[in-house]
């Protein structure tokens, strides 16, 4: 029963972080162009790490 | 393809129309917004994006390749110049409206649901399965006393959809499948949380969660398709002008939007824009295409004094003409207002979701209530009672019917927009399944209302090609058809050309003067001597006729293999046109299309669609002009292609984008074997009731079960809605021709 005391809301912690990554990404238009995420990540870009 | 013949009749819009489409951000930055329909991969994205960035004043350039827009981000007065840089590139661009994104919002309502659904059924099913697996006493009661609290949001957030979709239907008196479902999910939370006070054994957190989330994905899928149907509606080419440049009685222009303009305003018409509103020609002469008004094929020549409608084409040269009414109360508006008072079968239609949940929430809740009375008079046990009505809601709590429909409608609309038939809502799939008759418009529907050349045969190949030479500076659709036939490399070269509005084109080569055009004007030599008024468009040398062309309107591609198709689908076919008898006969007999009407007004054809209708018959309308918009609304269903009128379009629940006309038979096709699957997953969905429902009446459901039979039928149903995309895989290659390239492949092959 003790264990449960602990378990149970990092469970839900845990599970709760997921859902508000989830809405997140959502309200932050990472899923507006999906197709357009997946081609980008091919693109160089020119703006190399200063070194 | 069908898209780019409509696009090529229009020029690039004016600075004055891309400054009325943006829309301020603050400061001096403007946000305009560009559909791109050739945008198809990363490639694409860096051409674009580099290209626009080094444009002056262009502060940001972004490409979504979902959507297929361009987003462009400018400062200062001047509007850099985007449409040239990407036609440079080779990419077409429409102006985009930026009023469309307020759609967005309820999609990410919908996702944001099912995300807070699936996390509280999650949870709360692990928790279930624990209480299922025997924990008892006080860890029982902790967990039905976690699962109450996790299931409050998910019942606020994702239960609001419901509720109040069930609450606005119950305004209205009607019955929607949202009523059983809200009263359901309600009344089960409301005994497990007294269960749960109680220290009671059964609780039904986990059902009614879970159904809300079951029911959201298929809402969410539903909201999905039929946005991508409109997004790629919405991205093709505007066809109506936006606005005007208005000639001052100071002798100032100043460019006004299509709303604000007032009859008796002297309006500058260029060539390649539409006429924006009613008016007469003041000055000037030129060429008007008015397929898309009237669905006469030809070109009519104008000059001073000609009146003008709405909607038409200036082809070759400029004209001055003055408004003689205002937008709302030009050709257009009355299309629309047409079509809203024609508007029949539609409104009057109920989804077979709502028919069915007419009856059915009735029944249940009184099965319901009669377990309650039943247990009653048995037991006199009111607590049991109750808990056994509200386990007899919970199990015929329409999870597999709410699912029955969407599901493979969904399939369905994915099926048919693979295939470039963008399907508006769900309700059009189960109009068109129940059709028994068709109405063809004939220009731009059966036909391309592009002309083809005919003769080709007979014509001198030299002769050709300088024809072709010259026809490349026009844009009159004759032009258009043999510029495309050059190629021949020997011709003498031209060296000044120069278009006569309404009359053709001259060019000197070699020494002699080459007139291409109207018969009357080209071959003066032949005028004077009295032989060959009969009109038609020839190539002169120095006034006399070296070839003469002989055109006609060009088929529609399987627009015959399309018509025998619907035969064997046994829909009887009719063509209703605003073309001469002549011209209509012409394409009924190529087509075998037995009846038809020809010389139609706009309100001819509704009339001739109501006649059919109180004759019972249930009609699907194929038209792409203006002055088939009324008749698409008055239809039981309807279809456009991609080029036609934006109202057309609009007006239509289905559109396809490619030039085959065989679409409208593939979705004949997907829409009956659509509807074949919904009335099987719902005697599936009845079955399954017929069998839980005394079960549950005898008292014999626990959680465990209910949550065992909901996901059950669930499965069962949207694994039949997966049939269709079997039956689906075989048909694209017998249905689905090459798209496009077929314009040759015209009247004289069949």
């Amino acid at each position: 029963m003790t264990t449960l005391a602990y378990l149970i809301p990092v469970a839900l912690l845990l599970g709760g972080l997921g859902l508000s990554g989830f809405l997140w990404a959502l309200k932050s238009g990472q899923y507006e162009d999906l197709d357009g995420a997946a081609e980008r990540i091919l693109i160089d870009q020119d703006d190399k790490p200063e070194r | 393809m069908a898209l780019e013949v409509a696009d090529a009749a229009s020029a690039l819009p004016s600075i004055h129309e891309i400054k009325l489409a943006s829309r301020a951000l603050g400061g001096d930055i403007h946000q305009t917004d560009l559909s791109v329909p050739a945008v198809h991969c990363g490639g694409c994205i860096q051409t674009i994006e580099a290209a626009l960035a080094k444009l002056e004043n262009v502060e940001m350039a972004r490409v979504n390749l979902s959507t297929k827009r361009v987003s462009v981000r400018w400062q200062g007065d001047e509007v850099p110049p985007f449409f040239a840089t990407l036609s440079r590139l080779g990419y077409q661009a429409h102006l985009f409206d930026p009023e469309i994104h307020e759609k967005d919002k309820t999609l990410s309502e919908l996702i944001r649901a099912v995300a807070v659904a699936g996390f509280a059924a999650g949870n709360i099913m692990l928790l279930s399965v624990s209480v299922w697996s025997g924990a008892e006493g006080a860890t029982r009661d902790l967990f039905h006393w976690i699962s109450a609290l996790i299931a409050i949001p998910a019942l606020a957030f994702a239960g609001g959809i419901y509720f109040r979709s069930a609450a606005n239907a119950l305004r209205h008196g009607r019955m929607n499948m949202d009523v059983p479902i809200a009263v359901g999910v309600s009344l089960a939370y409301a005994t497990s949380l007294y269960e749960t006070i109680n220290h009671g054994e059964h609780a039904y957190f986990d059902a009614s969660v879970s159904l809300l989330f079951f029911l959201l994905i298929g809402r969410t899928l539903d909201h999905v398709m039929r946005e991508r149907a409109r997004t790629a509606v919405n991205g093709l080419s505007r066809l109506v002008a936006r606005g005007s440049i208005v000639l001052r009685d100071d002798g100032t222009r100043e460019y006004v939007p299509v709303a604000e303009l007032m009859p008796g305003m002297r309006l500058l018409i260029a060539a390649g824009e539409r006429i924006p509103v009613d008016g007469d020609i003041i000055s000037g002469n030129s060429d008007l295409d008015c397929s898309i008004v009237s669905g006469e094929s030809a070109p009519k020549t104008v000059s001073a004094g000609t009146h003008v409608q709405a909607g038409t084409l200036n082809l070759t040269g400029p004209l001055t003409m003055q408004a003689t009414a205002a937008a709302k109360d030009s050709f257009l508006a009355e299309m629309v207002r047409l079509m809203e008072a024609a508007e029949g079968g539609r409104s009057r239609y109920r989804r077979i979701a709502d028919r069915i949940s007419a009856l059915y929430a009735p029944v249940v809740h009184l099965a319901a209530f009669a377990t309650f009375l039943g247990w009653m008079i048995a037991s006199g046990d009111w607590y049991r009672a109750i808990t056994v009505a509200i386990a007899v809601l919970i199990i015929t709590c329409p999870c597999a019917l709410g699912l029955a429909v969407p599901i493979v409608q969904v399939m369905a609309a994915r099926r048919l927009f693979e295939a470039g038939v963008m399907v508006k809502d769900g309700s059009a799939l189960e109009r068109l399944a129940a059709i028994d008759s068709a109405v063809f418009d004939k220009t731009g529907t059966l036909t391309l209302g592009l002309p083809r050349l005919v003769n080709v045969a007979a014509i001198d190949p030299a002769m050709l090609a300088i024809a072709a030479d010259m026809a490349a500076h026009s844009r009159h659709p004759f032009s258009k058809t043999l510029a495309g036939l050059g190629g021949f490399a020997g011709q003498p070269k031209l060296e000044s050309v120069s278009e006569y509005p309404g009359c053709g084109i001259e060019g000197t080569a070699a020494g002699s003067t080459w007139r291409l055009g109207r018969r009357g004007w080209a071959a003066w030599k032949a005028r004077i001597s009295g032989k060959g008024t009969n009109g038609g468009t020839v190539l002169t040398k120095d006034g006399v006729i070296v070839a003469s062309f002989v055109f006609e309107d060009a088929l529609r591609a399987d627009a015959r293999a399309a018509i025998l198709k619907l035969n064997e689908q046994e829909v009887s076919v009719q063509m209703l046109s605003g073309d001469t008898a002549a011209a209509c006969r012409e394409v009924a007999n190529l087509l075998d299309i037995r009846r038809f009407v020809p010389d139609l007004l706009p309100s001819g054809k509704v009339e001739r669609i109501e006649t059919l209708a109180t004759a019972g018959h249930k009609v699907l309308m194929v038209g792409d002009g203006l002055n088939d918009t009324p008749a698409l609304g008055a239809a039981h269903v309807s279809i456009a292609p991609a080029s036609a009128a934006e109202i057309g379009r609009n007006a239509a629940d289905f559109v396809f984008l490619r030039e085959s006309l065989l679409a409208v038979s593939l979705a004949l096709e997907v829409s009956r074997k659509a509807g074949g699957l919904i009335r099987q997953n719902i005697a599936v969905a009845i079955l399954y009731n017929t069998i839980a429902v005394p079960v549950a009446i005898l008292g014999h459901v626990t959680p465990l079960i209910a949550a065992i039979a909901m996901s059950a039928s669930s499965l069962l149903v949207i694994g039949n809605a997966l049939r269709l995309e079997g039956f689906v895989r075989d048909a694209p290659t017998k249905t689905v021709p090459n798209d496009g390239r077929s314009n040759s492949s015209g009247l004289a092959q069949l």
